[in-house]
């Protein structure tokens, strides 16, 4: 066994001990028991993920696959278990054990006290098991497990404070609508077992040109090539997951759940995991241009219109939220116009400063003692100067102003978009620059809704947070700041680029992605185009729009409510999307199985097939019944009569 | 002369019933629990011993034992077990051992009885798996019939004996249908182990009629949609123990009939009706599942999603002629039918689990209805806990037992076609749906007022016992190669067998 393997296995099962500690003994070893064992153990496979991108990235390492078990044999058909440490995913691994360890550091403030202070820690470590397990897996068995693995605790971390009936509805509809994605993809997995004979990445990318050239028919007289049929089951599972529309309704629903976790699991890394696996499978979708297409689409609408719903929400968490909506839609649109690195890019700065959003308003939260509504908020960056400072880099991150993270990533993702050649192009376009202003107006909205402005809150005295929660914020400020500047040549780099050796680009493509180093190739003048660009002015409106209504002018977002009311009652209603949902499938679901059940099993089968048959037989025999008298002269009736037409019978035949 | 393990695990539990019965009165309950954990530990050490010195790389029977028994019929006791039985002996003595530990505290009248009772199933249990004779084999499917009728109307709840007899009236049916094919085809094969019938050379008629007898009977079992609705009846009304046999093991038994008699004995017609099962096994999956949303009484709830999970049985069963039409390939199939095997002892661990898990529960409160659920995990954390896995391996969460088979099934079926394999994997959507929306309601949320009382949670006792179904749960889902491995040879013989038409020679 090479050191590279056992590094690997420390990575992935480190949490899984510590949350197998600390969920099974809770009792014995309380909550500082807890919460040292799980992030001791989250820390060593911090420390394993930063020994793999020294070894990947500074060592250049080649990329190592190997086998831990045979999961399964049957057939001509073996599952395994078993790891790819590659640079994609390592970088995701990094970025998962960083923000987890954070995360887990940060929950120590924020969770004191709690009821299920062990259950929580337990949790959050299984949840870093679950996402190593799925971007580090070699296979889509082992891919679909960590998929599964991290929605199932997500759910029980949404449904963490089940007591409340709108956390347990919350996690129940996260959980469904993510196995609505999670349906699409075991049928694609089907689609590539099938066709390809193994689910090991390696052998599937081998069989891609087969893929090509077969085609199904999924209708008598429709036949589509097979590949766009097994991309786009795929990207039925990245809808569910990382929360594309339709798919999108349980993200908001999702901040029933503790902060630290809307900020682990809802902002930095499980709802990625589409986007990783986009780019994981780039080999195969860079085939299925139809479906690329339909990626950039859904990704660029949900850029825009989810933010614009975040415009009108005041609880500081569905702000984020539906942001991190927002940004999804960005790094979808991203693959979708071919640009994969870009958007594992953009993963990666989004979850420094999505994550730092998140930790922020949960600071916030705290200190108001868990007020959420901005409403009640204001000026509270006099009291909470780390929370402040730190929620402005993020802001500043998020709205792409250079030189922070997002400015990098995000304005990539815009160039990319506008140089793809895809129909859907032109909507993209307009959606992720109109999106820039929308990203910049719900931001500085927010920002300046809770800290500048007169104090609100009423509660009670406020206070900066502990230590253990400004620590994370300051260390991922600190990511937001700068990730973007470090990493954007190296991820640029058009033959030599962090993540060129894992990324299938077609001719196409990778001209695109020339495109893209250009201004990398020529030193530090991404700063001075950030100017040439429209994004930025997009984002300088935003702001300007934002401080005029919620510093200057505070009546003005009242008249421009009043004046669009219909746009404004659309956007209160999320355009409708959970009221059909809850008419169509929930309502309609209920409907349906009521009457397969009242109708089909209760009266067809067993009123009429079940106890029919039983009452006819009753009945039969209450008239059979009725010659049995007992009366000897009815039997010698009975005799004489069967004699006279057994005679006739005989002489008439 | 060896041994004979299998004779063993059949007559054993026949004569601690008997030893059992004559302990005496309720007052000595204590001696009969001991008597009988330390016979069902003796059971599952055999059973354990057969998977141990079980060669994988045969396809014939294993531990044969023959004798001659009625000479003049040439019926013999002839028993065996191959790759398909010799797991699901294993899987009986596992679910007794749980009956006999989880009945400790839940059964406090009729302790004897209650014991005696389901040695006799156990033995019918086995007996069934392991003969090789069909009349044989028909002698212990019925005599499972009745210590089950016992259990549901002695011990069952309110409305006992009407589900007493529709599960005894239902099942019955189909089993004479059975009998007459049995003794149509010995009249045949002049002989009456299962083996020769397999040679048999029968026309489409014949096979369709005897295929018609055989989907009767095991299909009842199953069950199959349309002829469910016995067990969704006999489930709610049955003791905890009852429940867990007739989900783990009864629905088995049917299934492992269509392994033995309907596969390999009437391939053209199962090929003619392959279409047909499909259609009922994609009902199963799909509508049942709808129906077991539309439930208010949570056992019957569990109950109608122990039929749709057992649609991936026959489902994948049946699918295998599906497939090979398309493909033409003989390994093509090996994954749906392994998968299908699968789902037979996952199942028991899913619904099984529940069931037990249920029992517990019901002890203590005394309701079925979901409504006056909610909030549970407020008073019974642990056991909450507990159910939490069970729920997740019922709606096939990878990593856990339930996972293993349906994947499998989803996964091979596609060979046959997209649209079969897209109606199977609804069951991602339909079984959470069900699964964790009845969860909630009993498990989540504000305390039901109506719970506000001391509830004990589980007691350590019952602990264990939990503990071991999520040592199985587990198992199967992290490792499940140790359960398929035996398999393979017996079911490459199986599809061979199966596949091969009859009408051609």
């Amino acid at each position: 066994m090479k050191p590279i393997h056992i590094i690997t296995e420390v990575l992935v099962f480190s949490p899984l001990v510590g949350a197998i500690i600390s969920g099974l003994f809770a009792k014995k070893i309380g909550p500082r028991g807890a919460h040292y064992i799980t992030i001791s153990y989250v820390f060593c496979a911090f420390i394993a993920a930063c020994a793999l991108v020294n070894l990947s990235y500074f060592g250049n390492v080649p990329s190592v696959n190997f086998t831990l078990y045979n999961w399964l044999s049957t057939g001509s058909t073996n599952f395994q278990v078993g790891f790819l440490v590659d640079r994609l995913s390592i970088m995701m691994a990094f970025i998962v054990t960083f923000i987890s360890l954070l995360v887990h550091i940060y929950s120590i403030g924020y969770m004191k006290g709690d009821k299920g202070y062990q259950r929580f820690f337990s949790y959050v470590s299984l949840f870093t098991f679950a996402m190593l397990a799925l971007v580090m897996a070699n296979n889509c068995m082992q891919l679909f497990f960590g998929w599964e693995g991290v929605g199932v605790v997500s759910y029980l971390l949404i449904g963490f404070w089940f007591h409340r009936d709108s956390a347990a509805s919350g996690s129940l509809k996260a959980f469904l609508v993510n196995r609505v994605g999670d349906f699409g993809f075991i049928l694609g997995i089907a689609a590539l077992l099938a066709s390809t004979g193994s689910l090991d990445y390696n052998k599937i990318f081998l069989h891609t040109q087969s893929l090509v050239s077969h085609s199904v028919n999924i209708l008598p007289h429709v036949s589509i090539p097979l590949i766009d049929l097994v991309c786009f089951c795929l990207f039925i599972g990245a809808m569910g997951k990382s929360a594309q529309i339709p798919l999108h309704i349980w993200l908001p629903e999702s901040m029933e759940g503790p902060t630290p976790i809307s900020a682990l699991i809802h902002a930095a890394t499980m709802v990625t995991a589409g986007i990783y696996m986009i780019t994981r499978m780039s080999p195969l979708f860079e085939y299925a241009p139809d479906v690329l297409n339909i990626i950039l689409f859904i990704g660029s609408s949900g850029a825009l219109l989810l933010g614009l719903v975040g415009l009108v929400q005041n609880d500081i968490k569905k702000v984020v939220a539906y942001s991190t909506l927002s940004q999804l839609g960005y790094m979808i649109a991203a693959t979708g116009a071919s640009a994969y690195a870009v958007g594992m890019f953009h993963l990666v700065t989004h979850a420094f400063f999505k994550a730092l959003l998140f930790l922020g308003a949960g600071s916030v939260i705290v200190a108001l003692h868990h007020e959420q509504d901005m409403r009640r908020m204001g000026g509270l960056r006099h009291y909470m100067p780390v929370t402040f400072w730190t929620f402005l880099i993020g802001t500043l991150a998020l709205t792409a102003v250079p030189p922070f993270a997002g400015f990098f990533s995000k304005d990539a993702i815009i160039e990319a978009v506008s140089l793809s050649e895809l129909p859907c192009a032109t909507w993209a376009i307009f959606c992720l620059n109109i999106g820039a202003f929308v990203t910049s107006l719900y931001s500085f909205r927010a920002l300046f809704m809770t800290f500048f402005g007169e104090t609100r809150y009423t509660g009670g005295k406020i206070t900066e947070s502990t230590w253990t929660i400004c620590l994370p914020l300051f260390l991922l400020a600190i990511g937001s700041i700068c990730s973007g500047y470090i990493l954007a040549p190296s991820i640029f780099m058009p033959l030599d680029g962090l993540l060129s050796s894992v990324i299938y680009l077609s001719p196409d493509a990778a001209n695109v992605a020339n495109d893209l180093a250009i201004p990398y190739t020529v030193g530090d003048g991404v700063f001075f185009e950030a100017f040439e660009h429209l994004p930025f002015w997009l984002t300088l409106l935003g702001f300007i729009t934002a401080y005029y209504s919620y510093i200057v002018n505070k009546d003005f977002p009242n008249i421009i409510a009043a004046k669009f009311s219909l746009f404004y009652r659309v956007l209160i209603a999320k355009f409708g999307f959970d009221t059909f949902n809850e008419w169509f499938f929930v309502k309609g679901l209920k409907r349906i199985s009521t009457s397969c059940y009242k109708v089909g099993d209760m009266l067809l089968i067993d009123k009429i097939l079940v106890h029919g048959s039983a009452n006819e037989v009753l009945s039969a025999s209450g008239f059979l019944r009725k010659f049995q008298t007992g009366y000897l002269y009815h039997y010698t009736f009975g005799m004489v009569l069967g004699l006279a037409i057994f005679i006739l019978v005989v002489l008439y035949i | 002369m060896t041994f004979p393990l299998l004779s063993f695990l059949i007559w054993l539990p026949v004569f601690a019933a008997a030893a059992v019965l004559l302990c005496g009165s309720d007052a000595r309950a204590n001696l009969v629990r001991w008597f009988s954990l330390s016979i069902s530990i003796l059971l599952l050490a055999a059973s354990v011993c057969v998977y141990a010195r079980f060669d994988p790389s045969l396809a014939t029977m294993q531990f044969s034992e023959s004798f001659n028994w009625i000479d003049i019929l040439k019926v013999r006791y002839s028993l065996g077990v191959d790759g398909i039985s010799m797991p699901l002996v294993v899987l009986a003595s596992y679910t007794h051992l749980l009956v006999v530990l989880a009945a400790w505290q839940l059964i406090k009248n009729k302790v004897k009885q209650y014991y005696a009772v389901f040695f006799l199933i156990q033995a019918a249990i086995n007996g069934v798996f392991c003969a090789t004779d069909a009349v044989l084999y028909f002698v212990f499917w019925e005599a499972m019939l009745i210590p089950m009728y016992l259990c549901i109307g002695i011990w069952g709840s309110e409305n006992r004996s009407y589900a007493a007899i529709k599960f005894f009236l239902y099942t019955f049916l189909g089993s004479t249908l059975l009998l007459i094919s049995i003794l149509y085809m010995g009249s045949l094969a002049n002989d009456f182990s299962i083996a020769s019938f397999y040679s048999l050379n029968l026309s489409l008629t014949e096979q369709l009629f005897i295929f018609f007898a055989f989907f009767l009977s095991f299909g009842v079992k199953v069950p199959m949609w349309p002829v469910h609705t016995w067990l969704p009846d006999a489930h709610t009304q049955a003791p905890a123990g009852g429940s867990v046999i007739l989900a783990a093991l009864m629905l088995k038994v049917g299934a492992y009939g269509f392994f033995r008699f309907c596969l390999p004995i009437v391939p053209d017609a199962n090929m003619y009706m392959a279409p047909y099962m499909i259609a009922l096994s994609l009902l199963a999956i799909v509508y049942i599942g709808a129906v077991a949303l539309a439930q208010t009484d949570m056992k019957r709830l569990i109950a109608y999603s122990s039929v749709a999970h057992m649609g991936f049985v026959t489902l994948g069963l049946f699918v295998i002629y599906k497939i090979f039409a398309v493909t033409h390939n003989y390994q093509d199939p090996i994954l749906a039918l392994e998968g299908a095997m699968v789902q037979m002892i996952a199942h028991a661990f899913g619904s099984g689990a529940m069931f037990l898990a249920f029992g517990i529960v019901y002890d203590k409160l005394h309701t079925r209805t979901i409504s006056d659920f909610g909030g549970l995990a407020h008073k019974m954390p642990y056991f909450a806990a507990f159910f939490l896995v069970f729920a997740l391996a019922n709606i096939g969460l990878p990593g856990t037992s339930g996972f293993v088979g349906e994947f499998m099934v989803i996964l091979g079926v596609y060979k046959a076609s997209f649209w079969i394999s897209f109606a199977a994997a609804l069951t991602l959507i339909v079984a959470a749906s069900y699964t964790l929306w009845m969860y909630k309601r009993v498990f989540y949320g504000p305390l039901n007022p109506s719970l506000d009382m001391p509830i004990e949670d589980v007691s350590c006792l019952e602990k264990i016992v939990l503990w071991m179904l999520v040592f199985a749960i587990f198992a199967i889902g992290l490792y499940p190669d140790f359960l398929v491995e035996p398999m393979h040879a017996s079911i490459n013989n199986l599809l061979m067998l199966s596949l091969k038409s009859k009408l051609l020679v």
